[in-house]
């Protein structure tokens, strides 16, 4: 499509750009492309704590198309590389956030048609009856084409004990897709290590296609901390200094209990506390200034029931809030 | 003879990059795409077999250009075509409509006529390939 | 006979005998505030010197609903002041000395439901011929849907015209037969047949054959139809041909009508000169028997034409609407007909809108809800060719049917080859605006690239390539002010 006032031309009437010389000499930084891609990346390092593997790797493959791009200009073979990809991982460590950073980065490369990140899970690609499941996953595939088909929990396509189960079903479709010359997707598998592990040994064809796995490790606690000073930074709270040693211990005993989920967790127990300091303010009475809207004080973290004497069902209760909440 | 429905039946017939262009001007106003065939080409014929639902809520024509390919490799000596629908209040209806595919040979249309009084004559069109039984009807020439 | 200037009128009572102002009689009220049910209506009012804008416009407001020139003691029998239609604004025209915009509002109680008929004799039926007005014209009106909803109004609409051709996305094209008179009937359907046959949609009788001397109507309609069922068996396509059944009485118009059905055609024509009734009855004659309903706009330029007298096109847009007609022409803007292009988008949209709201610049001077009825589907007829099609879709569309009469019949190569020219330009350019290019400023160029895989537009081309019709228009908007020059 052009522009306004572009000059339009017939798709057969465009002219292939001019090959280098031999002898000509470019730097990679006067690509159109390396603007886009640095400020993916820098907004990478500043939104997301740790997941050094992930952006090193992010940096890897950035590289490799800018160095293919080059190649293009003089007149070099280039081939389109496979980019389909696992992201591994407990919930929370932020793997829906690079898939979309990703996404972008591709597309300002030129690989992708489109920054945009379908995602789906193995209820969007399986039917329940015979027939169902062609048609859905056709679906799924056609609203990601040009851009990213992301999967979570994609071992749930696989359900070798139900032999009525569609799943191999989809899983064909996927493959005939990734393997496609002409593919215009990229495709992400989601999920656990260790059965995202089981569910690769047993779809060979599949992990053949998956050129690279990525690993996304739980935070550790100073980084869970970092998280939280960036998510309150964000929405324009603070914590007072106790605040923040008390939300580290939290952090402690929280970590400790199951289903936590890293980043999701975080952001859900700021939600708590944000709760209680609007509380505190409104039984105080008497006037608020600009800080006291702001800072979160050590009483309003140490109220929760992380901190109280174990008592089996409020815990539960709060990590069972927790796992249903939106991701963070 | 030349089947003359849709668009651009006047024009030499769409390549696949055309097709993926108006294609993309039905999913940039938000009009789901659908894919038809037939092999009766009656103009009164408005029914053709659909080739799968309709296609909603897509932003890009790769999905649709597939299920035309698939259509197109089905059905190689079928009729083809593509339409897109408008539901918006007002209009509610067909937007576009355009052929994708037609058999190699197209042998027409026979128009009968039956003398009533008066010089008047009741014409019948009738497509000289539904002669045959459907499915059956267009051969590789 | 002078008016009274209504603060030199000394009234001790309104209903005392004698001549009042229609001012002071209620005929001018500032400060009404119309009623969603009101039929309102613009008048530009031009008085007679001397004679004071207001007690004009106040004097069209009574001399269009239940004044005299004298008071009548009868008046006092009725709920007067409900009936009186009330002039509630009046502003002068600028740049236009002498003339003034005239609103007046009446109450659907004066009205029949479901007569166009009766609207037009009560609002124009009287007031034109008044001496001291020196010029008088309705510029617009707003139906209210309170009154819109009496009406059936289109037997099909634009959506419907569709299904039943089964054709989408572009323009329709057609041609009306050249000669407009004298030739034989065989003759005549040889031209229905090429052009058909060759790509238009449909082939149109002219305004004036009916049934003469030289072809009798029964005739014409037996060779027209073998015309139109031969093209279609030749391009699978459905064709018509809008069949004038037009005639001297109603009786006569029904047998054309249902003979053009009998043998099978899709569509038939009337024209405007047979009168609102014949065209409301034909209209519902149309919807109960399936075919559509063409309406060539026959003499409306005697009184459409001219600014400051008579009644405008949209408002005549307006009544075909309601009485409910498939088509309408409403001018081309680069034909050899009058149109300016603003003007033209009011009368377009008029039609195929549902809700067109106030636009000066356009001539609409008030909001129009159709509340979903049927729009109607325009025509473009008069002195287009090939090569304007560019021109053509920008200003007015995709739903509108493209005449091109001489410009297919006129083809050097021939009537089948004219109407290929015509039916090729348009699907090239419907489908580079799909693809996204400025069609408007490459049109020449898409048509040339078009033609060169098509003999008969290459022809089109040569022969009429830079035909224009430039002339200054008589009815153009006020609100022009800031025009850019050479339109």
């Amino acid at each position: 499509m052009t522009l306004p006032g572009q000059a339009a031309s017939l798709p057969s009437e465009v002219a292939a750009p001019e090959v280098l010389s031999p002898e000509a000499r470019i730097q990679l930084a006067d690509d159109v492309a390396a603007a886009a891609v640095s400020e993916v990346l820098d907004s990478l390092d500043a939104d997301l704590v740790g997941l050094a593997g992930v952006k090193t790797r992010m940096r890897e493959i950035s590289s490799l198309l800018m160095v293919e791009r080059a190649r293009g200009q003089f007149g070099l073979t280039t081939s389109k590389p496979t980019l389909h990809m696992s992201f591994t991982g407990p919930p929370g460590t932020g793997k829906t956030t690079v898939a979309l950073r990703m996404a972008r980065m591709l597309h300002a490369l030129g690989y992708l048609r489109t920054p945009r990140v379908h995602a789906v899970t193995r209820d969007d690609l399986v039917g329940q009856f015979i027939g169902h499941t062609a048609p859905k996953t056709k679906e799924a595939i056609a609203k990601a084409a040009g851009g990213v088909l992301f999967i979570d929990e994609a071992y749930y396509l696989y359900r070798p004990e139900n032999e009525r189960d569609y799943g191999q079903e989809a899983i064909e479709i996927l493959l005939q897709e990734m393997e496609a010359e002409r593919s215009d997707l990229v495709v992400v598998f989601a999920g656990y290590v260790d059965r995202m592990e089981t569910f690769f040994s047993s779809n060979p064809g599949l992990s053949s296609r998956v050129a690279h796995h990525i690993d996304f490790a739980d935070y550790d606690r100073a980084e869970l901390v970092q998280i939280a000073r960036l998510m309150l930074d964000r929405d324009q709270y603070r914590f007072s200094p106790d605040a923040e040693v008390a939300f580290a211990d939290y952090l402690e005993l929280r970590m400790a209990r199951p289903r936590f989920a890293n980043a999701r967790s975080v952001r859900n127990a700021l939600e708590r506390i944000r709760l209680r300091q609007a509380n505190r303010l409104v039984a105080e009475g008497g006037s608020l200034g600009r800080d006291d809207l702001m800072t979160l004080t050590e009483a309003d973290v140490r109220m929760s029931r992380v901190f109280a004497p174990e008592q089996a069902p409020s815990t539960q209760a709060e990590t069972q809030i927790e796992t249903k909440a939106p991701p963070g | 003879m030349r089947l003359t429905q849709g668009s651009f039946s006047y024009l030499p017939d769409l390549t696949d990059d055309e097709i993926t262009m108006q294609v993309q001007y039905a999913l940039d106003r938000g009009w789901p795409v659908s894919v038809e065939y037939t092999d009766d080409p009656h103009p009164r014929n408005t029914y053709w077999e659909l080739w799968g639902l309709p296609m909603f809520d897509l932003v890009d024509p790769a999905g649709v250009m597939r299920e035309i390919s698939d259509c197109r490799a089905t059905f190689p000596q079928h009729y083809v075509r593509v339409l897109a629908f408008d539901a918006s209040l007002g209009r509610q209806t067909t937007a576009m409509m355009f052929l994708v595919q037609r058999p190699a040979v197209e042998p027409g249309f026979r128009l009968t006529r039956s003398e009533g009084a008066d010089r008047q004559q009741t014409y019948s069109v009738t497509a000289y390939s539904s002669d045959r039984p459907a499915g059956q009807r267009y051969q590789p020439s | 006979m002078t008016l009274l200037a209504p603060d030199e009128a000394a009234v001790p009572s309104r209903w005392d005998p004698g001549v009042h102002s229609y001012a002071s009689m209620g005929y001018y009220a500032a400060d009404y505030v119309p009623k969603d049910t009101d039929i309102l209506a613009v008048f530009r009012v031009t008085p007679q010197p001397g004679v004071d804008p207001i007690e004009a416009g106040a004097a069209v407001a009574g001399e269009s609903s239940t004044a005299t020139w004298t008071v009548v003691w009868t008046d006092r029998l009725t709920a007067n002041s409900h009936y009186q239609a009330k002039c509630y604004k009046v502003d002068p025209v600028p740049g236009r000395p002498g003339e003034y915009l005239a609103y007046i509002a009446y109450d659907l109680d004066l009205f029949e439901e479901g007569s166009i008929a009766n609207l037009t004799s009560s609002v124009i039926g009287n007031v034109f011929g008044f001496k001291p007005l020196q010029a008088l014209r309705l510029e617009d009106m707003r139906i209210p849907i309170a009154y819109v909803k009496t009406f059936a109004g289109p037997p099909h609409g634009i959506v419907m015209e569709r299904e039943y051709l089964g054709k989408y996305g572009r323009p329709l094209l057609g041609a009306t037969i050249k000669p407009k008179l004298g030739l034989s009937a065989r003759n005549y359907g040889r031209v229905i047949y090429e052009a058909c046959r060759g790509g238009l949609d449909f082939t149109k009788d002219d305004e004036n054959i009916n049934s003469q001397p030289f072809m009798k109507w029964r005739d014409r309609f037996l060779f027209g139809m073998e015309g139109v069922n031969r093209a279609m068996a030749e391009t699978g396509e459905i064709k018509g041909h809008y069949f004038n059944v037009t005639a001297g009485t109603m009786e006569q118009m029904y047998e054309r009508a249902e003979f053009a059905k009998e043998i099978g055609s899709v569509v038939v024509m009337i024209d405007l000169t047979v009168g609102y009734t014949a065209m409301q009855s034909m209209s519902h004659w149309a919807r109960k028997n399936g075919v559509l309903l063409h309406l060539h706009r026959a003499g409306h330029s005697t009184y459409t034409r001219q600014k400051t007298h008579g009644v405008s096109f949209r408002v005549i847009s307006k009544w075909c609407r309601l009485i409910g007609v498939d088509h309408l022409h409403a001018g081309t803007v680069v034909g050899k007909l009058e149109g300016d292009p603003a003007t033209t988008r009011g009368y377009y949209d008029t039609l195929r809108e549902d809700h067109i709201p106030t636009n000066v610049g356009n001539g609409i001077y008030f909001d129009q809800d159709w509340a979903s009825l049927a729009p109607v589907m325009p025509v473009a007829s008069g002195g287009i060719h090939a090569g304007q099609m560019h021109q053509l879709l920008d200003y007015l569309g995709e739903d509108v049917i493209l005449q091109f009469g001489g410009g297919t019949i006129g083809h050097p190569m021939g009537i089948a080859a004219g109407a290929e020219a015509n039916r090729v330009a348009l699907e090239a350019m419907i489908k580079a605006r799909n693809e996204g290019r400025d069609f408007l400023r490459e049109g020449p160029d898409i048509l040339r690239t078009a033609a060169k895989s098509c003999v008969p537009l290459q022809a089109a081309l040569n022969t009429w390539g830079d035909v224009t019709f430039d002339y200054t228009s008589t009815d153009t908007p006020d609100a022009v002010a800031l025009a850019t020059p050479g339109n």
